[in-house]
């Protein structure tokens, strides 16, 4: 038994989410390619899972065995995890800048095999809940208190598995269980309304015999609210639909580019400076 | 007439059957096992276990690619989840989350496919797996089992448990020939040779092995000796018989209940061109599928024979 729980408060918080917004520039700027816009998005709830009382994990041991777990579904998002885990303390901020190179466990999507500390490997969309559903079956199973978090894109609703996943989550009442959609409203090619419009995701899962909840998730502290009442829900699944922005903390930046979507490509040297400035003065 | 009859063996369990058996045996003792069903329990034979185990036992529906990604997350959390399907439906419905959820992170789940092959007979081409093999070796790293009879898939599926990582086990579903007895031995990646010759070898796997044996009888009348290996893992393949094999008998005959693209028959050919090449001739369904009817006759129209293995070691010069 280890682990204490990092409990900052909201303002320390935001303070901490900024620096995670700051490391996911510089990574993504320093490899030359990766997700910066849908990492963005997702901060303030994955600073809130770290940081804000929520999560118990020790960096020192990952696979202590009554952690609590957090599954990226969304893979490419894997900039914030790597943000947050080096702000945690399971590697030093610098060495995040290896990311993508050759040789690095900093690999583009998360890779379980090569890194301690990533709970599933992804970057299929889709797998990311079921792979949560495994650990919360174990967890019950064991009678150990530990909970898992799985984080999903709203363009990853699309795939029929997620489905299967939510109807298996109600069947086995797993009160351990919390999924969050990080809804940025935009997947590759273009907003998630046009591509494939899913419309009322709560009103979805809450058919499917879900708890839900739907917060602005940008507002670091309904994040953390919304985290600290799943908590409170132990006989059934808990979705939180959480509305974000792609991108957000550095919007206006990404709007001068023309490009509020701004999928898959990281930011120049020179925009990276603008946003890093940006941040500061936020 | 069953394959193997010929040569005087007795009709003993389905290879389903005998792997249900095991796993209710070896659950007993294994608390770490547990079952991830895609409600076929009743078909897989792991009714038995859920029965037993209900704690241990999670039938997530007809969802195949949730049930292999459940699993992956049970086995990171140190369980050792047996995932039983038909064969089709795992490896062609569920191929990605094999990949992403297990095969990738190399996690210890144990993939169990039935209704293999043609010989499931009546319920059609839709249901037979016969390109589940090929599929599953492309897996990197997981091992591809596919035994012969009852006591072998018995043994199999004790391997399989034991085993630390990825598994792939293909069953058949009705009853074949017991070419073994009962508590043999398994090792996988060690083929077994059942019967020794000089001028050709007969490579085979499940209920091929059978066939193999009465065509190797059949050969022997002719004036042909016939070595028969039962090549029970396809990955990583025995490639030490299979040299023996080309270097000692200078032909091969690979018998297997599979499309002939990336099964056995390939798995032998990289072997055999690798280290002593030799002429090889190849006994499968071919690039097509089969249709509904009874098993016998669906092995005898797509050339799945003694016969057709005899004529195959015939055409080898």
């Amino acid at each position: 038994m280890s682990a204490e729980l990092k409990s900052m408060s909201v303002d320390e918080l935001k303070v901490q989410g900024r620096t995670i917004r700051e490391l996911i520039i510089r990574m993504t700027t320093a490899a030359g390619s990766g997700h910066p816009s849908s990492s963005l998005s997702a901060v303030e709830v994955v600073t809130a899972l770290f940081f804000g009382g929520i999560m118990k994990y020790d960096p020192k041991k990952p696979h202590w065995a009554g952690r609590d777990r957090f599954i990226l579904s969304k893979g490419h998002a894997v900039p914030v995890l790597y943000a947050a885990m080096a702000e945690a303390g399971y590697f030093t901020p610098e060495e995040t800048m290896t990311l993508r190179k050759l040789g690095s466990k900093f690999e583009g999507h998360p890779n379980m095999k090569r890194m301690d500390g990533i709970e599933a490997s992804t970057g299929s969309l889709g797998q990311g809940l079921s792979i949560g559903i495994g650990h919360a079956l174990a967890g019950k199973m064991d009678s150990a208190d530990y909970k898992v978090f799985v984080m999903l894109g709203d363009g990853e609703l699309g795939e029929g598995q997620v489905w299967e996943a939510a109807a298996t989550a109600h069947k086995y009442k797993l009160g351990n269980l919390t999924a969050i959609v990080d809804q940025n409203g935009y997947q590759q090619t273009g907003a998630t309304k046009d591509v494939l419009n899913m419309s009322s995701v709560a009103d979805k899962f809450a058919a499917f015999g879900w708890h839900t909840q739907e917060i602005e998730g940008n507002d670091q502290e309904a994040a953390l609210k919304a985290l600290q009442a799943a908590q409170a829900v132990t006989d059934q699944p808990t979705m939180i639909v959480s509305r974000t922005q792609k991108g957000f903390g550095i919007l206006p930046l990404l709007e001068q580019q023309g490009d509020v979507n701004y999928h898959g490509k990281p930011l120049s040297p020179e925009l990276a400076e603008k946003a890093i400035a940006l941040l500061e003065q936020s | 007439m069953y394959f193997g009859e010929a040569s005087g063996y007795k009709l003993g369990q389905a290879p389903r059957d005998a792997f249900g058996d095991a796993l209710v045996a070896l659950g007993a003792e294994n608390k770490d096992v547990v079952t991830v069903d895609g409600d076929v329990g009743n078909s897989t034979r792991t009714e038995p276990f859920a029965l037993a185990h209900p704690d241990r036992a999670f039938n997530v529906g007809i969802a195949e690619s949730n049930m292999v990604s459940v699993a992956g997350g049970l086995a990171a959390c140190g369980k050792i989840p047996v995932v039983a399907s038909f064969a089709c439906f795992l490896l062609s419905n569920a191929h990605d989350q094999m990949r992403m959820s297990v095969a990738f992170p190399g996690l210890n789940v144990k993939f169990v496919g039935t209704h293999a092959g043609i010989s499931i007979g009546e319920d059609g081409p839709s249901q037979m797996g016969i390109e589940d093999v090929a599929l599953a070796c492309t897996l990197a790293g997981v091992k591809v089992i596919v035994p012969a009879d009852g006591p072998s898939s018995k043994a199999a599926t004790a391997a399989t448990l034991a085993d630390n990582g990825p598994t792939y086990l293909r069953l058949g579903r009705g009853k074949v020939a017991e070419v073994y007895p009962d508590g043999c031995d398994f090792t996988i990646g060690k083929a077994n040779q059942l019967r020794d010759g000089k001028d050709v070898t007969i490579i085979a796997n499940g209920l091929m092995v059978g066939a193999a044996l009465d065509a190797a009888q059949e050969l022997e009348a002719a004036g042909i000796s016939a070595r028969v290996l039962d090549m029970h893992t396809v990955k990583p393949i025995d490639e030490e018989a299979i040299a023996k094999a080309a270097r000692e008998t200078g032909r091969i005959v690979v018998a297997e209940e599979h499309l002939s693209h990336g099964g056995l028959g390939s798995a032998v050919a990289m072997a055999a061109s690798t280290s002593h090449p030799v002429p090889i001739a190849y006994v499968n369904v071919g690039d097509r599928y089969a249709e509904s009817g009874d098993p016998m006759g669906l092995l005898q129209k797509y050339g799945l024979t003694p016969q057709a293995i005899v004529e195959a070691a015939k055409s080898l010069k």
